[in-house]
């Protein structure tokens, strides 16, 4: 193999450019979002000396190993290389980017949204952009929202201040979330001097070292841990009363422990989970509200589990999740999706707890086909409409079902006639 | 010292075939710089397209020992990479006492020996005799848990372990590693920054067929046909679990095993549980959706197949 740095052995002499190429290259990729570490060029560098100069797919599958390292990326990868490595068309295709509207056929909006970002990647470095476009990157983001499907509302979601006093409650709610904490016993152990099972490695060296005529046994036991939260919120037309509150309690509870998954839905389903997770309540706020399309809209709730059980399910519901569905359940069409998709996510979740506003009226009676369906495949069913059931909640992810929240109360009451 | 690595990538598309294993260009791209370059191999993809099947096919090819490390949540350090054999401590504990020996420091060394040491998977792997070091399958890493993979992250980089007891233990040669993830779970950065990093999808058509033709070459071609355009159809179909290639070969032996020729509805149905593994998805298919599909595969064919 070839040891000058920049050489490219014999086989091409005169472009000893390569390694420089592949650095613009992999600060492309850097600037359209993808986690590229220098360590990383130096591979690719070497990926690419390793003889894989022969043809342009081997050179792309060597440069593709060593930079996409998630699934996700390799959309943006692919677009990146073909325009990177093939000169001549360049231009016309960052005409293209700029206008990913026009060009593209609409529906493809993950792509568009790598599109958007490698446009402005691209143009950030080859024509050095000035800063004042960067300072005011939404309105690009604005245009291309307005190309997603008509039949949705798209109105972007104006977050009101909280109150002084909402957030002092707001507070309190953590802090009570603090005080609780569910755990689950995982598979592995931790020393503890009355723990359940005898430590033979801690006892035995102990004893070897004390030259005791005895074995004093070590003990452990289970290691306990939060399992896995997962929350679907419903931010459809009927509760937008509550969502910004809801919001604020997610963000409290996302920032407090570890493996909380955070998706909202009105007609689609959007996972939420990285926007909301930053420091600052009103940053994340803002992030959320930029990603999410179908503020207020309709509501369907049956697809909106489908899209999550089909897609999401897997990935999050490991390692014995719970699950705390926020929704008034007020789904009118296709009850059959609904009842069959709750069905499916009882079955891979340890724990579903439902949250319902309506259920603060006092005469509450579930009629309603959506809460018929949901309601019998629940383990706990609580009220949340103020402050006061927030921290009730955080409470109740601690503890077992009390009987005052137990679904089947509810079930046998007298539907509509 | 043997080295039976392959020198190119035409070399390895060579010693996957050898293996009766069908990769693509890019495959065999990524498999040949993991070799070259000494880096583990990750491999992402959905269940049954073949991942495990690489490490199980390099083993072979390239008559290396396979270590296989099967992931699962709790997965420690006593199972993963050593344990020692508490009995024949304790025994020897004894014996030495019966013996009168008095000297303890020279006991925790006797007793804290090699001689004691269980040795499991990944420690297993780190010791491998030069030029024959073997393949490490790590398999389906997102069932075990963020501290596992830290602790992989940290053999992986140096190709050593720390036993307290024992001191530091480091290959002379390092195995090829191989690790698979379904993605039930995001694995961490720094781990596959580590890696060189594939995406196996499902295959197309032709690859499809080249498969069984390689894995069940006793399969009537016309039979392979119908199965894999209708295995396609199948992907196709908004299903929770679309069968991958593995459900594909085992429905060709299936269907071989019954005799049968050709795909009709009714064989279909009773030999649905070996292609889909969901009763929703059985369901959905179950009757006339069976038969539609039959008959639109059906047509496609002819339409390949020139008069």
């Amino acid at each position: 193999m070839d040891d000058r740095p920049q050489g490219l052995g014999p086989r091409r002499p005169g472009s000893g450019k390569l390694a420089e190429n592949i650095m613009h290259f992999a600060r492309v990729l850097r600037g359209a979002g993808l986690p590229v570490g220098t360590g990383q060029v130096l591979d690719a560098i070497e990926a690419a000396q390793t003889g894989c100069l022969n043809s342009k797919a081997d050179f792309h599958a060597a440069l593709r190993s060593v930079f996409v390292k998630r699934h996700e990326h390799d959309v943006l990868f692919e677009e990146a290389f073909q325009i990177f490595w093939r000169k001549p068309k360049m231009l016309e295709q960052l005409i293209q980017l700029l206008f990913p509207e026009i060009s593209r056929p609409a529906g493809e909006e993950k792509k568009k949204a790598g599109h958007r970002r490698l446009a402005e990647s691209l143009f950030d470095q080859n024509r050095k952009v000035t800063a004042e476009r960067r300072e005011n990157p939404g309105e690009l983001e604005v245009e291309a929202s307005f190309t997603f499907s008509s039949e949705e509302t798209l109105r972007k979601k104006d977050f009101e201040q909280m109150t002084v006093e909402e957030q002092v409650k707001a507070k309190r709610a953590i802090a009570a979330l603090r005080a609780h904490r569910v755990s689950v016993k995982t598979r592995r152990y931790e020393a503890l001097r009355h723990g359940e099972r005898i430590d033979l490695r801690r006892s035995l060296k102990a004893s070897v070292a004390a030259a005791s005529e005895l074995l004093e046994l070590k003990y452990k036991r289970r290691k306990l841990r939060q399992p896995p939260l997962v929350i679907l919120c419903d931010i459809s037309g009927s509760m937008s009363n509550y969502s910004r509150m809801f919001l604020h309690f997610l963000h409290a509870l996302l920032n407090d422990r570890d493996r909380v998954y955070v998706f909202v839905f009105g007609t689609r389903l959007t996972n939420i989970t990285r926007e909301l997770k930053r420091r600052d309540v009103d940053e994340a706020m803002q992030k959320v509200s930029g990603a999410v399309l179908d503020w207020s809209g309709g509501t369907r709730i049956g697809e909106s589990l489908r899209v999550f059980n089909y897609r999401w399910a897997r990935r999050v519901l490991t390692q014995g999740a719970h699950v705390m569905l926020m929704s008034d359940g007020l789904d009118r069409d296709h009850i059959e999706v609904l009842e069959q998709e709750i069905a499916r996510l009882r079955r891979s979740a340890r724990r579903i707890i439902w949250l319902n506003p309506l259920l603060r009226y006092s005469g509450f009676e579930p009629r309603a086909k959506g809460i018929q369906a949901i309601i019998r495949h629940v383990d706990e069913f609580r009220p949340v409409h103020n402050l006061e059931s927030l921290e009730a909640i955080a409470a109740a992810l601690s503890s077992p079902a009390s009987a005052g929240h137990e679904p089947r109360r509810w079930q046998n009451a007298p539907t509509a006639a | 010292m043997q080295n039976n690595l392959p020198r190119s990538i035409d070399d390895t598309l060579d010693l996957l075939a050898r293996g009766r294993y069908v990769a693509d260009r890019a495959l065999a791209t990524v498999i040949f710089l993991a070799l070259k370059m000494g880096r583990p191999l990750f491999l992402e993809g959905e269940a049954g397209v073949g991942k495990t099947e690489i490490a199980k096919v390099l083993a072979q090819s390239l008559g290396r020992n396979l270590i296989r490390l099967q992931c699962y949540e709790g997965l420690d350090v006593s199972s993963a990479v050593y344990e020692w054999n508490y009995p024949a401590q304790m025994i020897d504990i004894r014996l030495a006492e019966a013996a009168g020996v008095k000297d303890r420091e020279q006991l925790a060394v006797s007793v804290f020996s090699e001689q004691f040491l269980i040795r499991r998977p990944l420690l297993q792997a780190l010791q491998g005799l030069p030029g024959e070091a073997p393949v490490l399958l790590v398999d389906e890493l997102d069932r075990t848990d963020e501290a596992f993979e830290a602790f992989l992250l940290e053999v992986l980089s140096d190709f050593q372990v720390t036993i307290p007891e024992l001191g530091t233990i480091k290959a002379t040669d390092p195995p090829i590693v191989v690790i698979t993830s379904n993605r039930t779970r995001e694995v961490h950065d720094a781990l596959k920054r580590r890696c060189l990093y594939h995406w196996l999808g499902y295959p197309d058509v032709d690859r499809e067929l080249h498969i069984i033709r390689a894995r069940k070459p006793e399969a009537p071609e016309a039979l392979s046909r119908q199965v894999v355009h209708f295995v396609q159809g199948l992907r196709g179909m908004d299903l929770f679990k679309p069968p991958g290639v593995a459900e594909t070969l085992d429905w060709v032996s299936a269907l071989h095993e019954l005799d049968s020729v050709s795909l009709d509805p009714q064989i279909i149905n009773d030999t649905l549980g070996v292609l889909l593994k969901y009763q929703d998805d059985i369901v959905k298919l179950e009757g006339s959706e069976a038969k539609r599909l039959l008959d639109q595969i059906r047509a496609e064919i002819r339409a390949q197949t020139p008069a």
